[in-house]
């Protein structure tokens, strides 16, 4: 009901600090940022300059210590956290790095859990859904495979399927390329034109804009811990 | 010296009530999420506990049936063997009660649970942690306490109780059987009319509340340990460690508390 209720802005983030998750110090301070419906953000920046926090604090993973930041209208730094874990079933995160598997799951299970949890329904149940969603992140051949005997190209495919099994309308990607071989990197940057075109709105993060250029409607740059957005550059600047 | 000795006491104090306060509001809202979650996902949460129940219960039950006959063979037949020899056999049955039901049935399968279930628990759910897997489980909007918490409570604590039945059954049967092939003059039915005799209702209620607080001490100080706190990797042997003496230092005063109900009922 509340999904189709709302059709201001996806993210809007006013003077939020964003916290390390690591040393717990500040990462970065005072982000303005809002994400309309639809939009494609590809957000640049070396390695650990705060990407990935940045990313998960806006996806509402992580609450921000000061300003405000509203996740499609609702402010998550006012919201229980039994309220932000409904939220969070709107936006689907892609982990970096192999994507966070459940190990312990097939490919099929890790995709049907949300599904069942959410959906309260067996695995049989949500079985036209998982195959539709393993059909569509090519993994359909690996829906038996235990996800950590999976390479770390595959293991990244899963984590994407596993966002998108509960259908998000915005999807977060930490670096969702980063470290994979040419083939796969090519895919990603396709399957994410994809989903932009289907309106799901996609805010990703990259330590090297190339192979995204003239991909995303917006870029954004963070250095010297300084939150930069570029704007709809077709050629941002390279990264390093 | 004397310094060095007083904040040595006082880190260990202030880490005790830390934990304490840790674990109990682990508790608090394990129950918390327990009651209002009662009715969501269950067809995920269900398996799990079915699960849980498969590994901490069906599982030791070889275990629990080879430790059952070992403490009738040990503990049981000679204690018939002394008491017939002494002409004491009307203590009988308070005797048998009062060791194998109250006390070593229940103790027994919580420790072996701990040492077979517990330990496992503290590995996967510190590794789980240490891999991101928990921060994952809230990126999809799932409750980490009800997914990974919940199921272990009430599978483990279902397990101690199912186990203690039957090791207290194994043990009092095999003793019986030890003390009869050493050729003492008892027959069944006497032995198990005064089994009958000394038990008293408060023995069933006990039991149950008993074992299953056994069960929730050795699942939230195992999780707390494993969960709770933020782990690399190569500390989960170490958060292993600490959650098996502190759920045994629980256990042990957990049943002191016990003996003091027991003895005011």
């Amino acid at each position: 009901m509340e999904k189709k209720d709302f059709n201001g802005p996806v993210l809007e983030a006013v003077a939020v600090d964003v916290l390390s998750t690591w040393n717990h110090q500040v990462r970065l301070q005072g982000v303005d940022w809002t994400v309309l419906p639809g939009e494609y953000w590809v957000i640049g920046g070396r390695h650990g300059t705060g990407k990935t926090d940045l990313l998960l604090t806006a996806a509402g993973l992580h609450r921000p210590t000061a300003g405000v930041l509203r996740l499609f209208g609702r402010d998550v730094t006012g919201l229980s956290e039994g309220e932000l874990l409904q939220q969070r079933t709107r936006v689907g995160i892609v982990f970096k790095g192999g994507g966070r598997m459940f190990n312990e799951l097939t490919v099929a299970e890790n995709v049907a859990l949300p599904v069942c949890y959410h959906r309260n329904c067996t695995p049989e149940e949500a079985q036209e859904e998982v195959d539709r969603t393993l059909e569509m992140t090519g993994l359909t051949p690996l829906a038996r495979e235990k996800a950590q005997t999976l390479g770390i190209d595959w293991q990244q495919r899963v984590g994407l399927a596993r966002a998108l099994a509960l259908k998000p309308e915005a999807v977060f990607l930490d670096e969702p390329a980063a470290g994979l071989d040419p083939r796969h990197r090519q895919w990603w940057v396709n399957f994410l034109a994809g989903l932009s075109g289907r309106k799901v709105t996609v805010i990703m993060t990259t330590n090297d804009f190339a192979p995204w250029h003239g991909e995303g409607h917006r870029y954004a740059m963070i250095t010297d811990k300084r939150w930069r957005i570029l704007g709809a550059q077709a050629n941002p600047p390279q990264v390093e | 010296m004397y310094h060095a000795y007083t904040n040595y006491t006082g880190r260990k104090l202030m880490g005790l009530l830390k934990d304490l306060h840790g674990m109990g509001s682990l508790l608090l809202i394990t129950a918390g999420v327990t009651v209002t979650k009662f009715n969501t996902a269950r067809t995920v949460i269900h398996p799990l506990i079915r699960m849980q129940m498969t590994r901490a219960g069906y599982q030791l039950l070889p275990m629990v049936g080879f430790l059952a006959c070992a403490l009738g063979m040990v503990v049981i037949g000679q204690t018939v063997m002394i008491l017939n020899s002494l002409g004491a056999q009307s203590y009988l049955g308070t005797v048998m009660v009062t060791v194998v039901v109250r006390e070593l049935g229940p103790l027994l399968a919580a420790l072996l649970v701990l040492a077979r279930v517990g330990t496992a628990n503290v590995v996967e759910l510190g590794t789980a942690r240490a891999l991101g897997e928990v921060e994952a489980l809230e990126a999809l909007g799932i409750d980490p306490i009800h997914y990974l918490i919940v199921p272990r409570v009430i599978g483990i604590a279902l397990s101690i109780f199912a186990l203690t039945v039957y090791l207290i059954l194994f043990a009092l049967v095999s003793g019986y059987v030890f003390a009869f092939l050493e050729r003492v003059a008892l027959l069944p039915a006497e032995y198990f009319r005064q089994l009958a005799g000394a038990l008293i209702w408060q023995d069933f209620v006990l039991l149950a509340l008993k074992t299953t607080t056994f069960g929730m001490c050795i699942a939230i100080v195992t999780s707390y340990e494993g969960l709770a706190q933020p782990l690399r990797l190569e500390e989960v042997s170490r958060a292993t460690t600490s959650a098996v003496t502190k759920s045994v230092v629980g256990v042990v005063l957990l049943d002191a508390l016990f003996i003091i109900v027991y003895l005011l009922v």
